[in-house]
């Protein structure tokens, strides 16, 4: 308790500028609050009423001076503005070779699924050094994952796909919060990320043990092996075959390549498109097919998603 | 004091609830406000007992998210949004330019039925079992998830916004229409034209809010897919329209606030207000830019990346005409006669308590700084500082400048001071903590936290303890001079403008003749200032 902490740890590549720039801030709030607070004590001491000074000629207005201090905080501010905008696209924009992280946020606990399909829930454990970017969706409400050592969070939206990233620099446990408000226990929504050697992360994923609880309704513990089963149990696979069928294109190596679609325009094949062709089948219909697949609305949910893409994506 | 005024020209409960004089109008809003200030800091006072520390111990999470929603709605849209212009804006903004009432007189006494209508049903939302929505009401959490009373609250805010609208019109209306012969837009105080500003932002801003609420209220009670993404809607279609009309809302806010100040300065410097133009100007330019940077709530909503460029742009740009008052402010002191009583005091707080809230403004408008802050203890602690360090510090200012016009009589003056420095010390003790807090990474809205934040809500929740007492002592002083001060006379503080040249109180309709003003605004002179001062005292050094 009688611990006075000024900053979060310093545990990812953005941290330390993020920490940089805002002590400019203090340091401009500072000067400003200072230098207005000094110039009141000496008028306030100087020209006290009773008090003989010279008051003679006592100026109403002056375009230099107003035109000073317009210009001065607007570089001030423009400088701020740069400064800001270059940090906020580092932030914002995640490096190509990431390793992929599966985010789900509910009421009131986050589940994670990270590239082996390995569960974690309200615990992340990524190696040190290498980037991560965490695809993220809400089966409810919002949510906001936020990790104050890494100087990121991201709102997690129902309905579609919203993503973080970071590298994380110091080994460690650090805090995760969900910080936008999620009703009854929003302040209980929270967990640590550990932070690990690249030795201990791979002993780490090689412990089947530990999280094999983490999934619900009895899983396997790995997303992939739930994902196919659930390939053939919403019946996918009697369509979706390993080879084109008339009926249905194959699903196996399609995952991060270009196809056409009916109206001549080219999709990507990532989370989202494959989200909203289980969602809303007939939205962006591949070339050659017919409307044939029936939603899935409300008959799935986005932890369900997650196993189905990362079932997907692992067929090569 | 004069035998007739329009506090006792007629007695019962009949003429104050039918009047139409905006005096009185604006003293039923005083007690009104007063009693849901009062509400309002009950449950700031439930939230930081419960933060004492950093278990649950209190209060249930239940009872916890229910009080801080009541916080912020009461405080948003009972307090806030009418404190300085239903009450000042209304007593003061006839007799400043030289009219006899506002230009819709009975449209003013429906601005305060509604406001009460509003008031009344956002009691009944607590009464009848709580909201736990926060006072932002984001969808879909507020639309299909709360099982708490959001449409009573909801509907509460969207009444309250007609009283707002209505007032705003009537103000814009009286200000172009009705000032003397001699009153001339550049002789307006710049109380007027901070009210102008403010009146803007209410006709045009609180629609959309009015509108979001329905919309709000229609996804919610027929299930139509308007912002949950189940049922086809978009979240953030909310968050647009809601900070549309809630960015400017911060803005009605604090420049009445603003205004208040600009008096308060030039009357204890007895100087005119340094660049009064500038002053006037900036406070249009404030209402209009404030209308553009609403997307800086909205940083990491998942926006689009560049939208949240331009609204950071545009957040830069909204901050220089607040820096240009700070600095005219300020120089008004130089060269003047100033002198210390109470609302001098809170002119002094309100100045370098907005220096810090405003500057504080740029971290959260700064995105890549944003995105770290954003939900953190320190947007509460920047909000703060604007809200109570600038728009209560005003209102409280503005409260002690003009008491003795309204009631016409003193406030025991040392009293005054005493509880002015007692709040600026409780403030500064309750908010800052929270600056330090929140970079540490403590999330808002937080029932339990981690122990790592726990000696700085222990200093916030103390501050808050000195804080509620200095809010606490002018109830009572007040209330003693509303009977026993002494007569205040026509001008007790020296001050130049119209309202200074009326009875106080003043009489039913303010002037016996229509007046004709031929001064320039704040035609103070400070070296007579000081020969009165010497003819009365003598030197002091």
């Amino acid at each position: 308790m009688w611990d006075f902490p000024f900053l979060p740890n310093q545990a990812s590549t953005f941290a330390a500028e993020v920490d940089a720039f805002y002590f400019a801030l203090v340091g401009v709030t500072a000067f400003f609050t200072i230098a207005i607070y000094a110039m009141i004590w000496w008028f306030s001491v100087r020209y006290r009423r009773g008090k003989k000074a010279d008051r003679s000629n006592a100026p109403t207005s002056n375009h230099l001076l107003e035109a000073v201090w317009i210009i001065i905080p607007l570089g001030i501010s423009l400088a701020i503005f740069g400064w800001s905008a270059k940090i906020f696209f580092e932030i914002k924009t995640p490096p190509q070779d990431a390793m992929q992280v599966h985010a789900i946020g509910k009421q009131w606990m986050w589940k994670f699924v990270n590239e082996d399909g390995k569960y974690e829930v309200n615990e992340l454990h990524v190696p040190v050094g290498r980037a991560v970017e965490i695809k993220m969706i809400s089966q409810d409400v919002l949510h906001d994952l936020y990790f104050p050592a890494f100087r990121t969070k991201q709102d997690v939206l129902p309905g579609r796909y919203t993503t973080l990233w970071f590298e994380a620099t110091t080994p460690g446990t650090y805090h995760m919060f969900c910080a936008e408000y999620c009703g009854l226990l929003h302040s209980g929504m929270i967990g640590k990320v550990h932070v690990l050697t690249q030795d201990d992360y791979d002993a780490w994923l090689a412990d089947a043990g530990g999280s094999a609880t983490a999934s619900s309704g009895g899983g396997s513990g790995n997303a992939l092996v739930d994902g196919a089963k659930l390939f053939e149990e919403k019946v996918c696979h009697t369509c979706h075959k390993s080879e084109a069928t008339a009926i249905a294109p194959t699903l196996v190596g399609v995952y991060g390549t270009d196809v056409q679609l009916q109206d001549g325009t080219t999709v990507t094949v990532d989370d989202a498109y494959i989200r909203e062709s289980i969602k809303n089948p007939g939205a962006k219909i591949v070339a050659g097919y017919q409307p044939a697949m029936p939603t899935y609305e409300g008959q799935i949910t986005e932890e369900q998603i997650v196993q189905l893409i990362a079932y997907i994506k692992s067929l090569k | 004091m004069p035998a007739e005024h329009y506090l006792n020209v007629k007695y019962g409960l009949k003429s104050w609830l039918l009047t139409k004089d905006h005096k009185r109008i604006a003293m039923l809003y005083l007690i009104s406000v007063t009693v849901m200030f009062a509400l309002g800091g009950l449950f700031a006072g439930l939230v930081r007992l419960e933060l004492i520390t950093p278990g649950g111990d209190f209060l249930s999470a239940d009872a916890y998210n229910k009080a801080f929603s009541a916080h912020g709605i009461i405080m948003v849209f009972f307090f806030l949004i009418p404190a300085v212009p239903a009450i000042f804006g209304n007593f003061l903004i006839p007799i400043q330019i030289g009219a006899k009432d506002l230009a819709f007189p009975r449209i003013n006494l429906l601005s305060w039925y509604l406001y009460i209508i509003g008031a009344l049903l956002g009691i009944s939302a607590i009464l009848a079992g709580g909201v736990d929505t926060g006072w932002t009401f984001y969808p879909p959490y507020s639309s299909q998830y709360s099982q708490s009373h959001v449409l009573l609250a909801g509907l509460g805010a969207f009444i309250a916004g007609f009283s707002s609208i209505l007032t705003g019109l009537n103000f814009v209306v009286t200000i172009h229409k009705m000032r003397a012969p001699g009153m001339t837009w550049f002789r307006l105080p710049l109380f007027v034209w901070a009210h102008y500003a403010t009146s803007l932002i209410m006709l045009l801003g609180t629609p959309v809010v009015a509108i979001t609420i329905v919309l709000l209220v229609v996804e919610r009670l027929f299930g139509v897919g308007i912002f949950d993404p189940s049922i086809g809607g978009d979240p953030v279609l909310f968050q647009h329209l809601f900070w549309f009309y809630s960015h400017p809302a911060v803005y009605i806010m604090i420049l009445p606030a603003m205004g208040v100040q600009s008096e308060l300065v030039a009357t204890f410097s007895r100087r005119r207000v340094f660049g009064y133009s500038f002053v006037a100007f900036s406070s249009l330019a404030i209402a209009i830019i404030g209308f553009v940077v609403w997307g800086h709530h909205m940083f990491v909503s998942g926006q689009s990346m560049y939208a949240g460029l331009v609204f950071s742009i545009l957040t830069m740009l909204v901050a220089i005409p607040s820096a240009v008052k700070t600095f005219n402010w300020a120089l008004t002191m130089y060269k003047g006669s100033i002198s210390y009583e109470t609302p001098m005091i809170y002119a002094i707080g309100f100045l370098g308590l907005f220096v810090i809230g405003g500057l504080t403004g740029l971290f959260l408008g700064a995105m890549g700084l944003d995105i770290h802050l954003h939900d953190t203890y320190f947007v509460v602690a920047h909000f703060h500082y604007i809200m109570v360090g600038g728009t209560v510090m005003g209102f409280m200012g503005g409260l002690h400048y003009y008491w003795p016009k309204m009631s016409g009589r003193m406030y025991p003056d040392g009293w005054g001071r005493l509880s002015a420095m007692i709040i600026f010390v409780g403030f500064n003790l309750t908010f800052f903590p929270q600056f330090i807090a929140g970079y540490l990474g403590m999330p808002r809205r937080y029932y339990m936290y981690d122990p790592d934040f726990h000696i700085w809500n222990i200093m916030s929740t103390a501050g808050a303890t000195v804080l509620a007492i200095g809010y606490m002592m002018p109830l009572f002083y007040m209330a003693w001079s509303w009977k026993w001060g002494r007569p205040a006379g026509p001008n007790p503080w020296g001050a130049k403008g119209l309202e200074w040249t009326t009875q106080s109180p003043p009489t039913t309709f303010n002037f016996d003749e229509t007046p004709i003003w031929n001064e320039e605004a704040y035609d103070y002179d400070p070296e007579e200032a000081e020969a009165e001062y010497e003819r009365e005292f003598g030197t002091i050094n």
